[in-house]
């Protein structure tokens, strides 16, 4: 397939396996963590890890837009698809993610009118498309999906469609960086940086990483080649003693952003005061929500949601786990209280997640070590 | 350390082994997607419900010895929206789908019944369409639909329509086919392009907004099979045809039947151009997506070369490959090869493929 395959090419990814592996000073383990969830699927999907060295491990970050949202949120988005006129909107992967009682799927199966989407702009039409209904879209994702639910708000309001509104959860990727940057105990590296989040916020809001913590960040692609070269470049970065950020992505992601899709944001949407973050907790000012312009639209404010608050279990350790303290199998309820049918914590809900395909795989999680032959 | 990771591991793995136990509450469209709800609710509820040896297989159908004779038997129903899409419709898989899963019992399909549930107001050229429909797949499968029932419901109740059908065949006395009968060296084959028939489906349905030359590949099966059996019977282990749930799915029950690991090569398995297009965009992997008239053949190593020749040989298999092989490990997993050069676990579908955010 044109553009894709040269993305995808074992060769060339076995002169970058060599190249990065000469760059690993001996004796030495590097902890390189991908942010984005997309990433971790491109390194599962097609078996990244066995291009590289034993001594560079990749740990799964919190940038799986479905993993954080925690239940509470999602029992709040199921209290509204209950009400008897609603159709409720959604992403795909969001139907399956269990809040504290169920998922979007199964209230589905109880009578709510659940349909998934592409994008919010078919949830629009659907809106036109059934004025006598009420039309809701959840939305999630970080500034990746934000800019094209402004875009649907702002087209409602154009069209006055009143039939339509949102339950936002967007959230924002710089907050939780610098959360798990800030604990005491990480044992990171160098950070590979989101690529389609980028296309929107730019790179400079990575700065940070290596003016305060003195760690690499490589915005990336999302091919296989495209992480490889990433990679390269963090080792690069750190046998030679420096910690920039970088871009990789340069055929897509632009130093400054997209700046009219910022201003699109800055319209739309204002900070929430702190959101909670499946498996992180509260982190403040790392979500988005609807601005007063746009009110009229916000789920929030039309239903009366509940605002249920689920706490995660005292015993998961999906903080611990994301910043490469303990492994999963060491958290105290994984594979008990936690298992992929019944899962607590964001590690455990996407079946990427580092404890999911760890419980899922078990000591195959990682062919590399053991099945390459 | 090394000691708790094993005793955890240890103890995931014992559970897996044990027979799963339907608990939930509701049914979700999970349960009707070929994959691990589907396991669930199938070995959980109906396996414990009606436990007896002929079921106990979980084949595409059951085997039978009555009065001296080797029958098979089978049924499916047929709920597909639309009714009609490219490359077929639902009158012409019903006949297809039966006559198929008779035929990856090693049965010659002789006679099939059909049931309709028809919706009140449905188009009656519509169903004129689909029973001549009907009537041409039978024709070309070589078996006769022999007796039928009729339901009508109300308005809003059945999607238009919906087809039961039942088949009956004759075991071919060369087929000797089992799942516990694979063994680590044996290889595996495909029998064509995988993935057509969902994404025809999913395209069709038109709420993509995408457009792609693929049609449906519904066709009978027994041709193959007749021809695998003809070519290499004793070394044939096993025969599935990868509908719901895909070649994964399929490929992890034979790897759970046989207590081993199947290897597949990612790459060697034939995908047209079109669905893998289709599905990059969707974010689905086609190894997860239905085939209607595609078989999974696993046979002893030394019969792979002539398996090959006679599914190429026959109307319908002129794209076969083989795809991978059978290792002792990992045992009841598939591991993919990828054309990247890496490796991954391909597991079970979990619910329906549902398109991802990211």
């Amino acid at each position: 397939m044109k553009f894709v395959d040269e993305y995808r090419d074992a060769e060339l990814a076995r002169g970058l396996g060599a190249q990065i592996a000469a760059l690993a000073e001996p004796g030495r383990h590097y902890k390189v963590m991908e942010v984005c969830g997309g990433h971790t699927h491109t390194i599962y999907k097609h078996g990244i890890e066995a291009h590289l060295p034993e001594s560079v491990e990749l740990v799964h970050g919190p940038g799986c837009p479905v993993c954080v949202i925690p239940m509470g949120r999602v029992d709040d988005g199921i209290a509204i698809a209950k009400r008897p006129n609603v159709i409720f909107t959604c992403f795909g992967d969001m139907m399956r993610v269990p809040g504290g009682d169920g998922s979007l799927l199964e209230a589905k199966a109880e009578g709510a009118d659940v349909r998934f989407v592409y994008s919010p702009l078919d949830a629009l039409k659907i809106a036109r498309e059934n004025p006598d209904r009420e039309v809701v879209f959840y939305a999630i994702g970080f500034e990746t999906t934000a800019p094209s639910t402004a875009l649907t708000l702002m087209r409602a309001k154009q069209e006055g469609l009143k039939n339509f509104s949102v339950m936002c959860n967007h959230v924002t990727i710089v907050p939780p960086l610098k959360a798990l940057l800030e604990s005491p105990d990480l044992r990171l590296d160098a950070f590979i940086g989101p690529g389609h989040v980028s296309t929107v916020v730019g790179c400079r809001p990575y700065e940070f990483i290596p003016r305060d913590y003195g760690q690499p960040v490589v915005v990336a692609g999302f091919e296989p080649l495209d992480l490889l070269q990433s990679i390269f470049m963090i080792m690069r970065q750190l046998s030679e003693g420096r910690a920039e950020v970088e871009n990789q992505y340069g055929r897509v992601v632009f130093w400054e952003g997209n700046p009219r899709a910022l201003d699109v944001l800055q319209e739309v949407f204002v900070l929430r005061p702190h959101f909670e973050w499946r498996g992180l907790g509260f982190i403040s000012q790392s979500a988005l929500s609807l601005s007063d312009a746009y009110a009229d639209w916000d789920a929030e404010l039309r239903y009366d949601v509940p605002g249920v608050r689920v706490a995660d279990p005292k015993a998961c350790q999906c903080g611990e786990v994301l910043k490469g303290v303990i492994k999963p199998w060491e958290c105290k309820v994984f594979g008990t209280a936690c298992t992929p049918e019944t899962p607590i914590g964001t590690c455990m809900v996407s079946s990427e997640g580092a404890c999911a395909a760890y419980y899922n795989f078990g000591r195959f999680a990682k062919p590399k070590a053991r099945a390459g032959a | 350390m090394a000691d708790l990771e094993e005793e955890v591991l240890a103890r995931i793995e014992r559970q897996r082994k044990l027979r799963p136990r339907f608990r939930d509450d509701r049914i979700t469209m999970a349960h009707g997607a070929g994959g691990k709800a589907t396991h669930t609710l199938v070995a959980g509820l109906f396996e414990r419900a009606f436990a007896n040896e002929a079921l106990a297989e979980l084949a595409d159908a059951a085997r039978l010895e009555i009065a001296g004779l080797n029958l098979a038997m089978t049924t499916d129903a047929f709920v597909v929206r639309p009714l009609r899409f490219p490359g077929g419709s639902i009158g012409e898989l019903a006949v297809n789908g039966t006559v198929n899963d008779l035929s990856m019992a090693g049965a010659r399909p002789v006679a099939l019944t059909a049931s309709f549930v028809l919706e009140e107001g449905l188009d009656a050229d519509v169903l004129r369409a689909e029973a001549a429909a009907m009537a041409e797949a039978a024709r070309a499968a070589d078996v006769a639909v022999v007796a039928g029932d009729t339901k009508v419901v109300e308005r809003g109740k059945a999607d238009g329509m919906y087809i039961s059908t039942s088949g009956l065949g004759v075991v071919d006395p060369r087929a000797q086919l089992s799942g516990r009968s694979i063994r680590p060296g044996d290889r595996v084959l495909c029998s064509g392009y995988v993935g057509d028939h969902g994404t025809a489906i999913m395209l069709a349905r038109g709420d993509l907004d995408l457009d792609a030359d693929v049609v449906s590949d519904t066709a009978p099966l027994w041709p193959l099979a007749k021809a695998l059996l003809e070519a290499v019977a004793p070394a044939l282990r096993v025969m599935r045809d990868p509908t719901r749930g895909g070649v994964a799915t399929v490929l992890n029950e034979l790897a759970a039947d046989g207590d081993v690991g199947v290897v597949l090569e990612e790459d060697k398995v034939p995908v047209r151009s079109a669905v893998k297009g289709a599905c990059e965009i969707l974010g689905i992997d086609p190894m997860y997506v239905a085939n209607e008239g595609k078989l999974l053949a696993i046979v002893a190593p030394d019969a792979a070369d002539a398996a090959l020749a006679a599914l190429r040989s026959a109307s319908g298999g002129e794209h076969a490959a083989l795809v991978g092989e059978v290792a002792e490990q990992p045992a009841g997993m598939v591991l993919v090869r990828t054309g990247f050069g890496g490796t991954r676990i391909m597991d079970m579908l979990i619910g329906d493929p549902l398109p991802r955010i990211c």
